[in-house]
């Protein structure tokens, strides 16, 4: 369970973050959406340790315990996954070389036996098949040369192979094409279960017909300003956010 | 010399106790007298380089000018380990060949210096006088000889300094490599030892043509010596010299690649990566001279420094009037991992032809915070990362080393310092 209680944040001393109050017990999806700008990918920053926000006030607990002060890879070994808006390229890194080092830097954090490279090559090419990705990508330099839809899935198969407990999904929507959104999607279903929750973070309603979430929340001006059942998110794809930031204001 | 000249000639400095040790030596030194007494005299005149030289700007021997060196002893006991030889393996203990130690290559002709004591004509001691210090004193080194057509796979030549002496001790290698047309070898040179002490190897290199010499230097020396290298090669038509220096160890280093493309479609690569941390000071100093036309010469050259390191690259590029249709291409990237690391790059083209490609570019940068934060949110401990961002900026130089022998040796070495550097 994420509870998320009046957190504050700020980005060079500018507040981003004013009081978001949020639950995500265990086994749930919750959307969120937002207007640009509004700090939907500064929540996620936030939670995943991203050093240049501070911390301002109030609290980010997983599963009892407090997040907000942990280093960004102990928080990786405890569960929580971040894909990113923006995937970052990693030059002379191989995509196979990485994933098998994170796996295994949060197996031996957790106490858990490391994989050898053939163990992990199996897993690994078995969930690209799932993910209807090329082996070579296993091959490449980290998101170097990708397309964005291509940067977008290898977060996805980065899911997939580390097996967060709680993934942040950060507009992994924008760019895919539309059969890359449903095989997304299936690689979000196939994680949800009892010990699996997530927020996807997103502008548009398709996803959210791929990947129903059990609650909506919407985000502006660092708060969250409505929350709702997945009908939510047809009012927001008819109507926009235009009073709602007026209520936010 | 009269007192005008005297006062105005700028002081040679640390000339002095070398040619001392000369004069004692001289008729036990083998090899043709009258070129070791041309290069004394170079060296009484001009003495080691100082700043004020425009090629040794970046670099101060005055460290090296302000200790006393001796010869080495005879070293018939030092006690050193080496991991097992994969194949042929040439070692020098404190500059002098031990061969109870090496294995002697079957496809190349071997014999040390001290048994064939020729100073070929591509050395210039007139022109430098670290060469001129070597050619003064060398007593031994590898003579190499691959004939023409053969393939001699890896031969490792290996030196070691000994230390432990009273004194500190300064050796000065003499090496002559010779490829026959269309021969083809892969030197790997490994470059170690303990305390203080002074390396200061001459290397010729004699690509005929169509021949090809991979020759990759792992400089690990003692973090408290001084190695000061000097590589000649020259290379004929349609030859290849492959050159890569990794330079980790050393108080101070540097290694001066002269290269010399005089045949039409040669190729010369002078790569190079410098790991240096503490006060270490690492100097990579180029010169590719493009006499031939359709020739191509290459460079990538990284520093990664940390602590207060100091890392030089200077590389100048001559194109030559007849050298139309050169391709050069230079690069070099520093990665500071500290604040009060300093890097120093001087890129030099002097281009007299007219159809040419040449480019060159310099960075540098810190290790990227945005990198550093993905591995980590991946789980990767920020130790573990950075060390990963560290080998991804050099991966681009090391996927230079083709020899896989080679570049595992040069992997041991990286991965050494790294758990140094987070011990
Ligand atoms: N490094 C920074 N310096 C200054 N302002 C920043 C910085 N990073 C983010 N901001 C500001 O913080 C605010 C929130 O940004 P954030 O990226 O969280 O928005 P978002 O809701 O994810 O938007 P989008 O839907 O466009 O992705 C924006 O106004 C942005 O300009
Ligand atoms: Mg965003």
């Amino acid at each position: 369970m994420l509870r998320i209680e009046n957190l504050t944040a700020s980005i060079a001393d500018k507040p981003i973050l004013k009081g978001i109050d949020l639950e995500v017990p265990q086994g749930e999806v919750h959307a969120i959406m937002g207007p640009n700008g509004s700090g939907k990918s500064t929540l996620s920053y936030v939670l995943a340790g991203r050093e240049d926000y501070e911390v301002t006030g109030g609290s980010a607990t997983f599963d009892g315990r407090e997040l907000l002060g942990m280093e960004p890879e102990e928080r990786a070994a405890l569960g929580v996954f971040l894909a990113f808006q923006y995937p970052v390229e990693l030059p002379g890194v191989g995509n196979a070389n990485f994933l098998r080092t994170a796996l295994n830097a949060q197996r031996r954090a957790r106490g858990e036996a490391e994989l050898d490279a053939v163990q992990f090559l199996k897993m690994a090419r078995a969930e690209l098949k799932r993910l209807a990705m090329p082996d070579d990508m296993l091959k490449r330099n980290v998101n170097v040369g990708f397309s964005g839809g291509e940067k977008k899935r290898n977060e996805v198969l980065q899911m997939a192979i580390l097996r967060p407990r709680l993934a942040i999904l950060d507009e992994t929507d924008s760019g895919l094409d539309i059969d890359a959104l449903k095989i997304v999607a299936e690689g979000v279903n196939a994680l949800r279960g009892p010990d699996f929750s997530a927020l996807v973070i997103t502008h548009y309603q398709r996803l959210l017909e791929h990947i129903v979430p059990d609650r909506v929340h919407v985000l502006a001006g660092g708060r969250i300003v409505r929350s709702g059942g997945p009908e939510l998110a047809h009012e927001l794809e008819a109507r926009g956010y235009a009073d709602m930031a007026a209520e936010a204001a | 010399m009269n007192d005008i000249a005297q006062a105005r000639a700028p002081a040679a400095i640390g000339a002095e106790g070398f040619l001392a040790r000369y004069a004692g030596l001289r008729a036990r030194l083998p090899g043709d007298e009258t070129r070791r007494d041309a290069a004394a005299e170079s060296f009484r005149a001009r003495g080691l380089p100082t700043r004020r030289d425009e090629a040794w700007k970046y670099t101060d021997l005055r460290p090296v000018a302000a200790l006393a060196f001796h010869e080495p002893l005879l070293a018939t006991d030092t006690d050193f380990k080496l991991p097992p030889a994969p194949g042929a393996r040439l070692v020098f203990v404190d500059g002098r060949f031990r061969e109870d130690a090496s294995r002697l290559p079957d496809g190349a002709a071997f014999t040390p210096f001290a048994r064939a004591p020729r100073f070929d004509a591509l050395a210039r001691p007139e022109a430098h006088p670290l060469v001129a210090l070597n050619t003064m004193l060398a007593e031994d080194g590898a003579v190499l000889t691959v004939p023409d057509g053969v393939d001699a796979g890896l031969v490792e030549l290996v030196s070691i300094g000994a230390g432990g002496t009273r004194h500190p001790a300064a050796f000065h290698p003499r090496h002559a490599i010779r490829l026959g047309r269309g021969a083809q070898m892969t030197l790997l040179e490994t470059l170690i030892g303990e305390g203080v002490y002074l390396h200061n190897p001459v290397m010729s290199v004699m690509v005929a043509e169509g021949a090809a010499l991979a020759h990759v230097r792992l400089q690990n020396e003692s973090q408290a010596a001084f190695h000061l290298a000097t590589v000649y090669a020259g290379i004929a038509e349609g030859g290849t010299y492959d050159g890569f220096t990794l330079n980790l160890g050393a108080r101070l280093c540097r290694t001066e690649i002269h290269t010399r493309l005089h045949g039409p479609g040669g190729a010369a690569h002078l790569n190079a990566a410098q790991v240096l941390r503490g006060v270490q000071h690492g100097d990579v100093t180029t010169v590719v001279a493009h006499d031939a036309p359709n020739c191509a010469s290459r460079q990538t050259v990284k520093n990664v420094l940390d602590g207060r390191a100091r890392g030089v690259f200077q590389g100048r590029i001559e194109v030559a009037q007849a050298a139309q249709k050169t391709d050069g291409y230079q690069m070099n990237q520093a990665l500071l991992l500290s604040p009060d690391a300093e890097v120093d790059s001087k890129p030099e083209l002097r281009i007299f032809a007219d159809d040419v490609k040449c480019s060159h570019g310099a960075t540098v940068g810190a290790l990227d915070p945005d990198q550093l934060f993905y591995l980590r949110t991946r789980g990767v401990p920020e130790i573990e990362a950075r060390a990963m961002l560290v080998r991804a900026f050099l991966d681009e130089a090391l996927t230079l080393v083709s020899h896989p022998a080679a570049r595992a040796a040069l992997d041991g070495a990286l991965s050494a310092w790294w758990e140094q550097e987070t011990a």
